[in-house]
């Protein structure tokens, strides 16, 4: 057998043999990072499902250009400032946001003056936060008002649910 | 109802069961065997080997039973465990194939024996036992937390596998170390298969003891010391191996025991002070066996100096050999088929198979090997991670701790970095025992990761909901 033969037989092997290591390894990749970012659905619940996914989408780019048009201070997260969740952050990314002691709020409070259902805070049409209480028994107080309807929320000031604060920040 | 939230959730990706890409990864581990028996053949005999297409054939169809057994069984195992153990159960009936048309080899053979008998045909039947043992365990253990039941049971079976080498008549004393039996014109290599059976004991003790060793600890040094009567489990398994290494001659066993209980102590209790207390002791007690062994003591000088043997004529020069082996391989290697390694007589396509690989595929394909062992370490102790009970964890780092530690133990001793021990490279070396044994220890880590990742079953529904239901107009 020819030296040339050999050599190319020699050097093959040993590629084809890293190959099988590097295919081996990409396989493993898929384990490492174990877990994924899942949307969940949008909007309201009701929809149908592709119309939902298809309104997944829009909200971003849409935040990011009334936020444009709108004064520069458009607060881009909900940060929980008092109360056993101290520290919390939520991304306001358009979607409504349910507080209260339910399982499902995005926000679960465990606090004993909090109702299951206990208010939500969502966007206007003109990207401003409003806050509404949901009909809980001892209220939710922005400032130091008791809330009665819809209200805007400001930039910084506290909601107060029982003994838990939150505020919108930038 | 209320409007939904638009939040992410973070899940883990829903488990695919993998089977396609095992099925593609053992064809390619399969397609690699056959490559390289081809070049063999060339390289020795110019002209394609004879026995390609039966060789082929047979561990493709191996592979073939293997893989339908799991996809039929274990759907969601590992991908990676049984193309990677195929390949390298493959290539270690290559590099075996390849050391038989040895002439000198086979000279040396005759002239011990009178008869030559070519090691491959072997090695390809124990490979079939061993992957009926594999489809064995893959079937009858439909949840490997039935082994729990068994924890002391398999204490005693292991000593007693352990001792057997030791009762006169089944024993025998082959090449300075009782770790045989011969039954029936068969030798059997016990420890092997102790070694599986006392991870099964580790890890049912360790799961039940765990706390006290963990907890009751008082700080010393910056360690977390454990209390003296902790210390006991610990100094049974120190003497048990000592004792192996005494009456046995076998290092590589008993640092393989020792080695793993305390790598299971480890992950049971997160306290590294049972490290540093496992090295110490392990330290002191070869330390203490090479001063009196004579056995030992010649294995630590042929280590030290390993051509020192060729002056004294101490029938030590393998180390040397192999030594020289790796060396002359240099980072490409010779070429399959083109080396000289069977210059290492004794056990050359057994304990020091790795030289063959050195030198006939250099630095780049001992690191290739060295990874494919790894890969398939790496899988077991993900396995260990994934596996959501405790004794599944445990056993699962037992095995991958064991298979590791012997990996080591023989690669560490063929290059001359530790004192050599009589143990087998897991599914290259020639040895039924060895390759029986691994592969059982395959099937259990398959087994073990089906039970892992295998999506959790789906909620009961709550009976609370249904009791809440809005009831619309």
């Amino acid at each position: 057998m020819s030296e040339l033969t050999l050599t190319v037989m020699r050097l093959g092997f040993l590629a084809v043999l890293w190959l099988f290591v590097i295919v081996a390894v990409q396989v493993i990749r898929s384990d490492l990072f174990g877990t994924r970012v899942t949307q969940r659905g949008s909007r309201r619940g009701g929809e149908a499902r592709p119309q939902g996914r298809q309104q997944a989408a829009p909200p971003a780019p849409r935040q990011q250009s009334s936020g444009g048009r709108q004064r520069r201070g458009a607060p881009s997260k909900l940060v929980v400032s008092e109360g056993t969740l101290t520290g919390t952050t939520v991304a306001l990314q358009g979607q409504t946001i349910t507080l209260g002691r339910a399982h499902d709020s995005t926000i679960v409070l465990d606090d004993d003056y909090a109702s299951s259902r206990h208010a939500r805070i969502y966007p206007d049409r003109d990207g401003q936060w409003i806050v509404e209480d949901l009909g809980s028994t001892n209220g939710t107080y922005l400032d130091r008002t008791r809330l009665t309807t819809p209200t805007p929320v400001p930039l910084g000031a506290p909601i107060r649910i029982g003994k838990t604060v939150i505020e919108l920040r930038k | 109802m209320s409007s939904t939230t638009h939040t992410s959730t973070i899940g883990a990706i829903g488990a695919p069961s993998r089977r396609n890409t095992e099925l593609a990864l053992l064809v390619f581990a399969v397609v690699i065997p056959v490559f390289a028996y081809a070049n063999v053949g060339l390289a020795m005999n110019d002209e394609m080997p004879t026995g390609m297409l039966g060789y082929g054939l047979g561990l493709g169809l191996l592979a073939a039973v293997g893989h339908l057994v799991v996809r039929k069984f274990a759907p969601y195992a590992d991908p990676l465990l049984l193309p990677l153990a195929t390949l390298l159960n493959g290539l270690g009936l290559v590099l075996i194939w390849r050391l038989d048309q040895s002439e000198r080899l086979q000279q040396l053979q005759k002239n011990a024996f009178g008869t030559f008998n070519p090691a491959a045909p072997n090695q390809l039947m124990y490979s079939a036992l061993g992957i009926a043992l594999f489809v064995a365990v893959i079937l009858i253990m439909k949840d490997h937390r039935i082994l729990q039941r068994f924890t002391y049971i398999s204490m005693v079976v292991a000593l007693m596998l352990l001792l057997l080498p030791l009762v006169p008549g089944l024993g025998t004393d082959q090449f300075g170390a009782k770790i045989w039996i011969r039954v029936g014109g068969f030798s059997i290599q016990p420890g092997e298969f102790a070694k599986i059976v006392i991870a099964v004991f580790f890890a049912g003790y360790l799961m039940v003891k765990r706390d006290a060793l963990a907890l009751a600890s008082r700080r010393f040094l910056g360690l977390y010391l454990p209390r003296g009567r902790d210390l006991g489990p610990i100094l049974v398994i120190w003497a048990m191996s000592l004792l192996i290494l005494v009456f046995e001659n076998d290092l590589g066993t008993s640092l393989l025991f020792f080695g793993m209980f305390v790598i299971m102590l480890y992950v049971a209790t997160e306290r590294t002070s049972w490290i540093v207390i496992g090295l110490g002791m392990s330290a002191a007690g070869a330390v203490g066996v090479a001063s009196f062994a004579s056995h030992v003591q010649a294995r630590v000088n042929a280590w030290l100096d390993p051509f020192a043997c060729y002056t004294t004529s101490n029938a030590c020069e393998q180390i040397g050999q192999s030594i020289m082996s790796f060396g002359s391989g240099g980072v490409l290697g010779t070429g399959l088929g083109q080396g000289h390694s069977d210059l290492i007589g004794f056990a050359a396509n057994a304990d020091f198979i790795f030289a063959t690989i050195g030198e006939e595929l250099g630095l780049a394909g001992v690191m290739a090997f060295l990874l494919l062992y790894a890969l398939l370490i790496e899988r077991g102790v993900r396995t260990a991670l994934a596996a959501r009970d405790p004794f599944g964890k445990l056993f699962a780092v037992g095995l991958s701790g064991a298979f590791a530690l012997q990996i080591f133990v023989v690669a560490g001793g063929v290059m001359g970095l530790i004192p050599l021990t009589g143990m087998t490279m897991p599914f290259l070396a020639a040895g039924g025992s060895s390759v029986i044994a691994n592969w059982a220890l395959v099937g259990l880590l398959i087994r073990i990761s089906d039970t892992a990742r295998r999506p959790a079953p789906a909620p009961a529904p709550n009976p609370d909901a249904e009791m809440t239901q809005v009831v619309r107009p």
